[in-house]
């Protein structure tokens, strides 16, 4: 089948007098592996819901291949969607479950039997067809409700927080059977998170969302490493925010904080902004001062296994540092004078 | 605590030195207990096995026998009064069904203004006991009735709604459909957002979504409405014999223990086949659901899904909820046109509008009043007390048998008032009341108790419910600066569990004072009658019904207002609590 692709343009959505979506333009590649990553409330569900057709019609187009679907009944718009709490039908076995969908078609017993049975093989589950739902683990009812919507071969693939009812070592090996999956059937899917990591290592592209606005759409690691603001910068993994100025000096410019130390910056950064980003890991703790060198004060330590991660007051902040441990090195000690040495190569001014 | 040990400073006394098995641990509440569990005994199960046991005996020689089980199918009339009672009871189901089906959807699926009007008024038919309407539903549905008399002049034709079994069925869906409605209700109000959603993902709508996805969901909500409304016609007496329909079970085992004496042997077996169809009803209910737990409404589900109608969906809808509206006001409507009547026969409504028939109620029936507040009184009273001891037994301690107590006292749900009258009158016909010398049956203390065992579960689970919201965490405080168990009982638990405990006693109360079936059986002269049987009285003579649907006004007031109080006293009790922080 032909791959589609989704074009979300000029979206905005209320609810009463709530506004939920603010305007919301995407363009969604044909087999793209995609996240909406954002926290609670940030209109990532509400957007996913819009394009299955559920809730208020929004304001605006939604395309999937060169239809628009906004008005249409959620029955006619073949949109698969795999709920959170998977929504399996308790008074059918799991065969009824996944061929619901197929006898909707109008299609033939004859006709479901080997679909439900090839939907069922390939989430590795044929050997419970007969089951109730009830009877099932929670990583099973996830794998029997994406048999049930990918089995009536939907034109894109909806996932509603899919992980989230499951306990965190069924999570891991849950999302790389989604993407095996994904891969396999070529689907343009779309995925619905709150957890970075579930978003960093499943996607090939996601939209961070918040207070119902795209804040940044990119690869994982465009986004970590080059944040187009500071709620992306935040939200993402660590940030450690130094407020300033940036001093520009011929071809060299250097950000100059608040307590005046100077930060050189690389050729070609932006010059203009207030705000530094450095990660806890491109920072190092030294005893000595030096170039790039901030002075600070250990307030805090905490013992990661493979990282001590420092608490450090300095900059005019506190400031998250990782330092990798191996083993008989000791660190630093809570209340020791230290100076902070920043590798400023890869840093963000925003 | 050992029992062999003792404390310091005191002599071992004899129970101390004795093997502890010789000397068990016997508070107070293993007195209470054993009291309640006696009184049980005594006033539920001896009586009904009383009736089971004389069904197998041949009357003459006492032998055991399958005999009058042969003789009652042997029995062209009892065949047929079988049969109409089963037959009554499963089209009561459908037609409480074709009810209470449209206003449970309407109001749970749709936005639909007037929702919980409608769920209110759709417990009003509880609140009046069905016999009392019958005689109203006559005069509108009947062959002469309102409605049949429109018909006539505008099309020609009459239907016989009216007519025998139909009546029946019509007095009885009426009356029993909100057992359906409430379960169904809440049935569906438990089916999350998602289930439906997703069927609509795959491609499901309308109609077939509703059979093959909400229905089938909210099957073990119907299920158990339905069985309870199959029970309840079955056991009915009231209403067949008001209407005058005697070829039926209950009204048999009736008349056959009123006509011919206690010691004929088909009321008894009537009894039987009564206990036996409730208890196998309940489990048939049981098994279809066991291990349906479909409530759906979970985490990341949206709760239920709520539909805006459009125009011409509305005026439908609001069409079908005004006409069943109508049809369930109707014996209310009946009733209090014909209280105030002055005659209505053949007549679409009543010829004049008078008080007269509230005075000829008044001084016809003060003895009637006075009797049901005495009597339901004592049963209520009765009821909250041994409620309390059985809930604070059961959920409190760990007394032998204490499940068994809770059993025994909700197992009275199963047992038909005709049935536990034919009991009583059994069972206490043996026995003389002291001092007086009359037959223990004909003494009226003996109603009070049939309607205390017969109110006593919903009284027990108000109170098990008061107690369940009671923290354990209060009790131990008390206990641990000092307080005895009884004392913590005392002035901790009661104060604790009144808002419950009041709920209890005033629905105890209320249901008592209309209940019918058991004490029509006991009552034995009409100084001791109560109001049920009052208008039954009334009702039984053209002349008196004007006075007897006055008496049903007095009797739907009652209840309204204790249902209402109880509804009152259970939200002032949580807002006390909430407010107190005790959650």
């Amino acid at each position: 089948m032909e791959k589609k692709g989704i074009k979300i343009e000029d979206v905005h959505l209320s609810f009463g007098s709530t506004k939920v979506l603010k305007g919301v333009n995407l363009d969604i590649k044909p087999g793209e592996f995609f996240a909406f990553l954002g926290p609670s409330g940030s209109g990532k569900s509400t957007l996913l819901r819009a394009i299955a057709g559920f809730g208020p019609d929004p304001r605006g187009r939604i395309l999937i291949g060169d239809r628009d679907v906004v008005g249409m009944s959620p029955w006619t718009r073949n949109v698969g969607m795999v709920f959170q709490s998977y929504a399996l039908w308790p008074h059918m076995s799991v065969r009824d479950n996944v061929g619901f969908g197929l006898k909707e078609r109008k299609m033939s017993a004859s006709q479901i039997r080997p679909k439900v049975d090839a939907a069922l093989e390939l989430v590795g589950l044929s050997h419970l067809a007969d089951r109730m739902p009830n009877q099932l683990s929670g990583g099973q009812q996830q794998r029997i409700a994406l048999a049930r919507t990918v089995v009536v071969e939907p034109e894109v693939l909806l996932l509603d927080e899919p992980l989230s009812n499951l306990d965190a070592s069924l999570r891991v090996q849950m999302r790389r059977e989604l993407l095996r999956l994904q891969r396999q059937l070529g689907l343009t899917t779309i995925f619905v998170t709150h957890d970075q990591e579930e978003a960093n290592t499943t996607s090939d592209r996601m939209a961070v969302l918040d207070g119902g606005v795209i804040q940044q759409v990119g690869t994982p690691q465009e986004l970590y490493d080059t944040p187009a603001n500071l709620f992306v910068a935040n939200f993402l993994g660590t940030a450690n925010i130094l407020e300033g100025r940036v001093e520009v000096d011929g071809a060299d410019a250097r950000f100059v904080t608040k307590t005046g130390d100077p930060l050189s910056l690389p050729r070609g950064a932006m010059s203009s902004g207030s705000n530094i980003v450095l990660r806890p890991q491109n920072i190092s703790i030294t005893k000595k001062a030096g170039q790039n060198a901030l002075e600070g004060k250990i307030l805090h330590k905490e013992f990661l296994g493979s990282q001590i991660r420092y608490l450090v007051a300095a900059g005019g902040t506190e400031i998250v540092v990782d330092q990798s441990h191996s083993s008989g090195v000791d660190g630093f000690d809570t209340g020791a004078l230290v100076h902070l040495q920043a590798n400023t190569s890869g840093a963000v001014v925003l | 605590m050992s029992l062999t040990s003792s404390p310091d400073g005191q002599r071992p006394g004899l129970a101390d030195r004795l093997p502890s098995w010789l000397v068990p641990n016997l508070s107070g509440l293993h007195l209470v207990a054993v009291m309640i569990a006696l009184l049980l005994i005594g006033l539920l199960l001896v009586p009904v096995a009383q009736v089971m046991i004389v069904a197998f005996q041949d009357p003459a020689t006492g032998a055991a026998t399958l005999q009058n089980f042969m003789d009652f199918f042997g029995s062209a009339l009892f065949r047929e009064s079988f049969w109409n009672s089963f037959y009554v009871s499963a089209m009561s189901v459908v037609v409480a069904t074709a009810i209470a089906l449209p206003l449970a959807y309407i109001t749970t699926r749709f936005h639909f203004s007037g929702s919980i009007l409608i769920q209110s008024l759709g417990f009003i038919p509880l609140i009046m006991p069905p016999f009392v309407g019958a005689v109203a539903m006559q005069l509108i549905f009947g062959r002469n009735g309102t409605v049949n008399l429109w018909l006539r002049d505008t099309f020609g034709i009459s239907i016989p709604f009216m007519d025998g079994l139909n009546g029946v069925i019509l007095v009885q869906s009426i009356h029993y459909f909100p057992f359906i409605l409430i379960n169904l209700s809440a049935s569906l109000r438990n089916i999350d957002r998602s289930m439906e959603e997703a069927a609509q993902n795959l491609g499901s709508h309308g109609m077939r979504l509703f059979r093959r996805i909400v229905f089938p969901l909210a099957m073990p909500g119907y299920i158990a409405g339905a069985a309870l409304v199959f029970i309840k016609v079955f056991d009915d007496l009231g209403t067949p014999l008001l209407l005058n329909v005697n070829n039926m079970l209950a009204p048999q085992a009736f008349l056959r223990i009123s006509s011919i004496g206690i010691s004929d042997p088909m009321g008894y077996v009537i009894s039987v086949i009564l206990v036996v169809f409730s208890v196998l009803s309940l489990w048939a209910s049981f098994l279809f659901m066991r291990g349906k737990d479909y409530a759906t409404v979970q985490k990341g589900g949206g709760g239920m899904a709520k539909r805006t109608l459009k125009p011409a969906e509305k005026a439908l809808a609001y069409g079908t909820v005004i006409f069943i509206l109508l049809l369930v006001l109707s014996p209310h409507i009946g009733l209090l046109l014909l209280s105030f009547g002055t005659i209505w026969s053949f007549a679409p409504l009543p010829d004049g509008y008078t008080l007269q028939n509230y005075i000829t109620m008044w001084e016809g029936s003060k003895t009637f009043i006075m009797n049901t507040v005495l009597y339901a009184g004592i049963a209520a009273t009765l009821d909250v007390i041994i409620g309390t001891a059985i809930a604070y037994i059961v959920i409190r301690t760990n007394i032998f048998g204490r499940k068994a107590l809770d059993y025994l006292a909700t197992a009275a749900l199963a047992v038909p008032g005709v049935v536990l009258g034919i009991g009583y009158l059994r069972t206490f016909h043996q026995f003389d009341v002291p001092f007086t010398g009359e037959p223990m049956a004909s003494w009226w203390v003996i109603i009070a108790l049939a309607l205390m065992i017969r109110r006593l579960p919903y009284a027990l689970r108000a109170c098990t419910a008061a107690l369940q919201q009671v923290s354990l965490a209060l009790e131990e405080a008390a206990e641990s600066l000092g307080a005895t168990k009884r004392r913590t009982i005392q002035k901790i638990v009661v104060p604790l569990m009144t808002g419950g405990i009041l709920a209890g006693f005033v629905t105890s109360f209320a249901t008592a004072a209309v209940e019918l079936s058991a004490t029509i059986m006991l009552v034995s002269s009409n100084n001791d009658a109560p109001l049920a049987y009052g208008i039954y009285l009334f009702m039984q003579t053209p002349s008196g019904r004007g006075a007897g649907a006055a008496l049903g006004i007095v009797a739907v007031i009652v209840v309204a207002i204790g249902t209402i109080a109880s509804q009152f006293i259970i939200e002032r009790d949580k807002k006390l609590k909430a407010s107190s922080g005790d959650h």
